[in-house]
């Protein structure tokens, strides 16, 4: 397929899974926020910012308005969830021969809406407006996995799908080693992943940090763990490359993909929390190279050429 | 305005000189209107305007939309359709295939022997002096003849209701996408309407696009690969080209996604570079390839002319097409039909008075008001000077220009465009419109598209229809021949035993529970 085309819909699979992710978290931390009687909230922005990657460079308190405002309304934005929707829509312009129509509409009219759904989360809160995107994007990716055919262009949109969500995932656990104090709790954690039933039900032991973390990290069944959605990634970075090579595979991003698996499959459970900080940044790392990698390999193509004559005429 | 007022319906009265599409005289609505007119007045204005309401809505939610001064809109889409009969579209179908055949010949012709210049049928500089007349077009020879894939033939129905042309379109013709959006919406809204009428379907518009493109491939390809090549994402019909290519099933590029090596075209892909046979461009010539016209575009392909030229690739439409849009060719164009194919025009031009005659331009200089002055190269309204509506200084001003460039323009009789009942913000009441049917060549035959676009000047007595001065469209519907039988088409009804599985669904209570 077409490199800008399949650049697009690897794009609009990140997007959509930012917004997501993004709404999810934000979700959380405004509830910590409502419940937490000692909550100093200049710092819990500060912390939330901190694990998007935003940097605040006034010392003025952050506060609950404006956070909302940067993250979650502020299309300018990229990493905010109206930046990002934008975004995905965007590469859905680029690409609208290629997804199906109900693809396209559900995304343009996402969009059409969200200007009256921030105008009510203004004033009731924000708690609506991130349902209505999380509910989008299931919406998005059920018609993903429906109505394309499961052919190369499928496969660029489930891998960024899938390296995004390792990326969000890793973030959202970084909350915890940052600043524990103004993070949510693990239980927290789980349900803006929503994975506590299934976190639950996988265990008998006693639900500690230890554990919600290698249930996040490492569960092979859950489909937001970060071990789950390697094996996703690896499996379209499998499916797109363009011949098999019998003997080793010189893919740049399947080889750090691999390293970050085995570093993931083989660690002592025990150490798990001592390791998160680290395991988190290479997991970051990771997300960077393979992107690097994809982007490099794939999606090649020549920027705009100017010519000129040369000399009179 | 007082008209049928024993019905919920009001239709204004037209009280111009125009041709009224759907009354014959106030309430007497004509024969083929009558089933319309009747379904129509069971609407009440408010009713009608909930359905507008709601094809507005399909609009902006499909994305419907088109770029109206930098801003993305969704395309005016009137309630009311416009309706043309059997037997008037036999003939209109006719002639627009027999004005394609003559371009096509002219084109072939005059990038050829120019066989039409050693007959002086058309003067040899009037068309070398065409803004368009394209050099590079010589020895760019399609491998099955065709030049105009696509033509878009811009019809008016005049003051006593016969159809004339008003323009042509070979080069890159849009608004086809709208036609297919448009029924896409009527049926959604209208369902009953639709039921009434036996209406031709346009949905095959794409399938036979496809054909004409792959028709056109290199002799020597045995499975072309199409493309449509789009200026991007920020052009005006870029909705049109992704509709396109995505019914087509093609892939849609822009000129960065090609490159030419050893007069082969490719496109850039994950898995490396792959041939590209037929390319429906959608950039105009001067855009196409920067070596051979405008060096400064950056939405081009370097180097596909040269291509094209060694026969490798098929550009379509052809490029050089743009002499048979010039206004001052067009009025030679019934020349052509008589020429060309020894037939007599089945459709006339609207009447045109061509400038370079010293007295013909002295004429029309002295009494400029009582014509329509338009420059030879002008598409999309712009440059159109109406003289009965214009002011002094505008008719002055288009006298001097005319006076120092007269092969640059052409003056016609004002034509009063037919006008239609359309719904506007004051209620059901009359608008000029036109009709751009669109026609397609494989080679074999040229195919007209049943209905086309029907343009709509929503500005009350507005004569320029169209989409950049904010106009609107119309579902066009060519209904079928009332005395051909329907067509049989009853299903077996033997009821067949239906395998249905359910589940459990109440307690004790299994397979098809309740009754």
């Amino acid at each position: 397929m077409l490199s800008r085309l399949a650049e697009s819909l690897y794009w609009i699979g990140r997007y959509i899974e930012r917004a997501d992710d993004t709404a999810r978290i934000v979700d959380s931390y405004v509830h910590r926020m409502v419940e937490d009687p000692f909550n100093d909230e200049d710092a819990t922005c500060r912390s939330l910012y901190s694990i998007l990657g935003i940097d605040v460079e006034s010392d003025e308190p952050v506060t609950t308005v404006e956070m909302l405002q940067h993250i979650v309304y502020d299309a300018d934005n990229p990493n905010s969830i109206a930046g990002s929707l934008s975004g995905a829509f965007e590469n859905a312009r680029r690409s609208r021969e290629f997804i199906s129509s109900e693809m396209w509409v559900a995304l343009n009219s996402t969009r059409n809406r969200l200007p009256q759904m921030e105008n009510t989360a203004r004033r009731l809160g924000p708690s609506q407006y991130l349902l209505f995107v999380r509910e989008r994007a299931a919406l998005l990716a059920g018609l993903t996995d429906a109505t394309l055919s499961h052919d190369d262009g499928w496969h660029f949109l489930v891998l960024g799908r899938s390296i995004e969500r390792i990326d969000m995932t890793a973030r959202l656990l970084r909350g915890r080693v940052l600043s524990e104090e103004h993070a949510p709790d693990w239980l927290a954690f789980l349900r803006a992943c929503g994975a506590m039933e299934a976190f639950m039900r996988s265990t008998s032991e006693i639900h500690d940090a230890n554990g919600v973390a290698a249930f996040l990290l490492l569960d092979r069944l859950f489909p937001r763990s970060v071990l789950y959605s390697l094996n996703r990634a690896d499996t379209c970075l499998y499916e797109i490359q363009p011949s098999s090579q019998r003997i080793a595979s010189a893919d740049v991003a399947r080889q750090s993909l691999a390293r970050a698996r085995g570093r993931l499959e083989f660690m002592d459970l025990a150490e798990l929390l001592g390791q998160l900080p680290e395991l988190l940044e290479m997991l970051e790392e990771t997300c960077v190279r393979i992107n690097n990698a994809v982007t490099d390999r794939f999606f090649r193509h020549e920027d705009y050429v100017v010519w000129s004559r040369e000399g009179g005429l | 305005m007082a008209s049928v007022t024993q019905m919920s319906m009001v239709f204004d009265d037209d009280s111009s000189a125009a041709w009224n599409e759907m009354f014959s005289a106030p309430g007497s609505p004509r024969p083929i209107y009558e089933r319309l007119f009747a379904e129509l007045n069971r609407y009440q204005l408010a009713e009608l305007r909930q359905r507008s309401e709601q094809l507005s809505h399909t609009f902006s939610e499909r994305g419907v939309t088109f770029a109206h001064s930098g801003e993305e809109r969704p395309f005016p889409l009137d309630v009311v359709p416009r309706l043309i009969g059997a037997m008037e579209w036999d003939l209109l179908s006719r002639a627009i295939g027999q004005r394609v055949h003559a371009l096509e010949a002219f084109l072939a012709d005059i990038y050829g022997d120019g066989r039409i210049f050693a007959e002086h049928v058309i003067p040899r500089s009037v068309v070398t002096s065409s803004p368009h007349f394209c050099r590079p077009a010589f020895a760019v020879d399609p491998p099955n003849g065709v030049r105009i894939t696509v033509a878009g033939i811009d019809l008016v129905r005049d003051e006593v209701g016969n159809f004339r042309v008003l323009e042509d379109n070979v080069r890159i013709p849009s608004g086809v996408s709208y036609v297919i959006e448009n029924r896409r919406a009527m049926t959604q809204t209208f369902a009953s309407l639709f039921s009434d009428h036996r209406v031709h379907p346009v949905d095959s518009y794409p399938a036979h696009l496809f054909a004409a493109l792959r028709a056109a491939a290199p002799l020597n390809v045995s499975d072309p690969v199409v493309v449509v090549l789009s200026p991007g994402v920020h052009n005006a019909a870029y909705f049109e080209h992704v509709l396109l290519a995505r019914m087509m099933g093609v892939e849609l590029v822009e000129g960065r996604d090609l490159l030419c090596r050893s007069n082969l075209v490719y496109s850039r892909t994950t898995n490396g570079e792959r041939p590209v046979h037929v390319i429906y461009r959608r950039v105009d010539d001067d855009w196409l390839d920067p070596l051979q016209f405008r060096s400064d575009s950056i939405i081009g392909v370097v180097g596909l002319v040269n291509c094209a030229r060694a026969g490798n690739v098929v550009i379509s439409n052809g490029i050089g097409n743009g002499v048979a849009d010039d206004k001052l060719v067009y009025t030679y164009v019934p020349e052509f039909i008589r020429f060309y194919l020894s037939e007599e025009p089945l459709i006339e031009n609207v009447e045109t008075y061509r400038l370079e005659d010293d007295d013909v331009r002295e004429e029309v200089l002295k009494s400029l008001a009582s014509y329509v002055v338009k420059p030879v190269d002008g598409s999309g309204g712009k440059g159109i000077i109406i003289g009965p509506r214009a002011d002094e200084k505008t008719l002055a001003k288009a006298a001097e220009a005319v006076a120092a460039a007269p092969r640059n323009w052409i003056a016609q009789r004002p034509v009063m465009l037919s006008t239609h009942p359309t719904l506007v913000d004051e209620g059901v009441s009359p608008r000029h419109i036109d009709l751009r049917p669109f026609a397609i060549n494989d080679g074999e035959e040229v195919w007209v598209l049943p209905g086309g676009l029907t343009r709509v000047a929503l500005g009350e007595g507005e004569l320029v229809v169209n989409s950049s001065r904010g106009g609107g469209s119309k579902d066009t519907w060519v209904l079928n021949d009332e005395s051909m039988p329907l067509r049989e088409s009853r299903v077996a009804t033997a009821q067949r035993q239906r395998n249905v599985s359910y589940g459990p669904r109440q307690d004790g209570n299994v397979g098809r529970g309740d009754q």
